[in-house]
């Protein structure tokens, strides 16, 4: 039988950010998938070169709408290891309980897209409704409903009042009630479990090989958080397991996200028992030191790991991010191999991906001669422009 | 797999038929921000001093203060750049910032993005230019 090559994206309907998969059929079966990225490349490293330590807290907490938490934690975390400063304890418990919040609704918000992606919306629905919850205790509690804005270096910039720890709790409670019913569904419900039990296997050698983490790593036996691991903010004075899972597919996935969201609320009524009174940041001068430093968070999709490098002035030097998704684009590629071309798109949503964190710039290389280039702003523009242009569009 | 089972959220879907939606009929209905909302900022100018502490914070340059006179200052916020990240509030000494509760901002005159708070109205109101 002939091979098919189909392009799956940029713009396709079942992708919810633009990246450009090229799969290679034979009939139904996926033999080959290749991968481009960077469609959604925004320049956001470069652009906290430029900016103060303070401003590129607010960049960072844009990498990612979901986890922007996890960005702006790992970010001043790092910063603060370079400056050398202790954080008071209640400022790393709020991180802690904003952190394990994120951590819900981001868990919720992929049962409800998973559901969806199985053409079970009803799940979808439900989970969706129930969010809601964890979203309008998130607005009490910084601001907002996403890009929480609560980190500043040195501390938080909100304290949370008995009053909200109280109605955290309450709202703890009623999650928990839903997420075991969640539970039940996923552990019973034939549809879902017929559609997901062996679908997108990935083998634990496999897992390791490729480098896969999170949740995608620990439901192929992967016993690694960085929660427990290297424990940052208040996570060494709580207790709590972590999620490992052996059925090495997407309903191991599954398993191990709504366990988690069990263990979120277990870590969140401790921190707010553990709470003690006391201040909430710790002055930090403008300039930090000359030095570098290497942060890591366990964000809701797996590890995330910033790189700031610092020299001495206002601004950073360099500032790398390495989002969770990009580590576990091997893995998802590995997984699809053998599959129906159907079982493609929860496959790769049961990565949890997040494409738009992982973009970085774009280097062009000519297959013929094997030569590589990077297009600078200026000559990107002139090449678009030219572009257009031989297509008849003038600008 | 032989026997037909219902699925097993149909209860669940069943008692929703008889309860309320649980979307809110906005913008009908409307709802109130909670207390700490990060919405539109408002500039009270009889406490500027004219430090652009919150200019230079600003990581969207959104914010200009400029001086108008002695001791007047007048601030221009840019309601397309904003991102409510109200850390012009927290870096501004003197209080002469604060996030309100107000959100909806949607505009279809670009101009009307433009706020300016002068410093002549001792109550800070707006007017647009
Ligand atoms: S920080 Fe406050 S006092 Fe200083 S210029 Fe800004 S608004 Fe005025
Ligand atoms: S809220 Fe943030 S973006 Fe808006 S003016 Fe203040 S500091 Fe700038």
């Amino acid at each position: 039988m002939g091979k098919v090559i189909i392009p799956i994206g940029p713009q396709h309907p079942a992708l919810k950010e633009p990246e450009s998969f090229s799969v290679t059929l034979e009939g139904e079966k996926i033999v080959d998938v290749n991968l481009r990225l960077g469609y959604n490349h925004r320049g956001i490293e470069k652009a906290c070169e430029e900016r103060t330590y303070i401003q590129d807290i607010y960049i960072l907490e844009r990498v990612c709408g979901i986890c922007s938490h996890s960005h702006s934690t790992c970010f001043v975390q790092t910063v603060e290891e370079i400056a050398g400063v202790e954080i008071p304890e209640r400022a790393k418990y709020i991180r802690t309980i904003v952190a394990e919040l994120e951590r819900i609704h981001s868990h919720l918000l992929w049962l409800g897209v998973a559901g969806h992606e199985i053409g079970f919306d009803t799940l979808f629905m439900y989970t969706w409704r129930d969010r809601e919850i964890v979203m309008m205790i998130l607005k009490k509690v910084t601001g907002n409903r996403v890009n929480y804005g609560i980190n500043t270096i040195g501390g938080v910039r909100r304290d949370i009042s008995q009053e909200l720890l109280k109605e955290i709790l309450t709202s703890v409670d009623a999650l928990e009630e839903r997420t075991k019913y969640y539970i039940q569904v996923a552990t019973q419900e034939t549809t879902l479990m017929n559609r997901l039990l062996n679908v997108g296997k990935l083998s634990h050698e496999d897992a390791v090989l490729t480098g896969a983490i999170g949740p995608t790593g620990r439901a192929s036996g992967i016993d690694s958080d960085t929660r427990r691991d290297d424990p940052y903010a208040a996570y060494d004075k709580v207790t709590f397991k972590v999620i490992v899972d052996n059925h090495n597919d997407v309903y191991g996935r599954t398993l191990v996200r709504v366990l988690e969201l069990m263990e979120a609320y277990s870590i969140i009524r401790q921190s707010v028992q553990n709470m003690t009174e006391g201040p909430i940041t710790v002055k930090v001068p403008r300039k930090i030191p000359a030095g570098e430093a290497f942060g890591r968070y366990e964000a809701p999709r797996g590890e995330d790991v910033h790189y700031v490098k610092s020299n001495g002035t206002e601004k950073p030097e360099r500032v790398k991010v390495r989002a969770p998704t990009l580590a576990n684009i091997k893995p998802v590629l590995k997984m699809l191999e053998n599959y129906n071309l159907a079982d493609l798109p929860i496959i790769v949503a049961a990565i949890d991906p997040c494409f738009s964190c992982t973009d970085r710039t774009l280097l062009i290389k000519d297959k013929k001669s094997n030569k590589s280039k990077i297009m600078d702003w200026e000559s990107l523009r002139k090449y678009s422009i030219e572009w257009y242009k031989k297509r008849g569009i003038g600008f | 797999m032989n026997m037909i089972r219902p699925g097993k959220m149909i209860r669940q879907v069943l008692s929703s038929l008889i309860k309320k939606p649980a979307t809110i009929k906005y913008p009908y209905v409307k709802f109130e921000m909670p207390e700490n909302f990060r919405g539109k900022i408002k500039f009270y100018p009889e406490k500027c001093i004219g430090c652009k502490l919150c200019v230079r914070d600003c990581p969207s340059n959104a914010i200009t203060i400029t001086k108008v006179g002695e001791k007047k200052f007048e601030c221009e916020i840019r309601l397309d750049k904003c991102i409510y990240c109200a850390q012009c509030v927290d870096s501004c000494l003197k209080k002469a910032l604060e996030s309100t509760g107000e959100f909806e901002l949607a505009q279809l005159d670009k101009k009307k993005l433009k706020e300016i708070f002068h410093a002549q109205s001792e109550d800070g109101i707006k007017k647009e230019t």
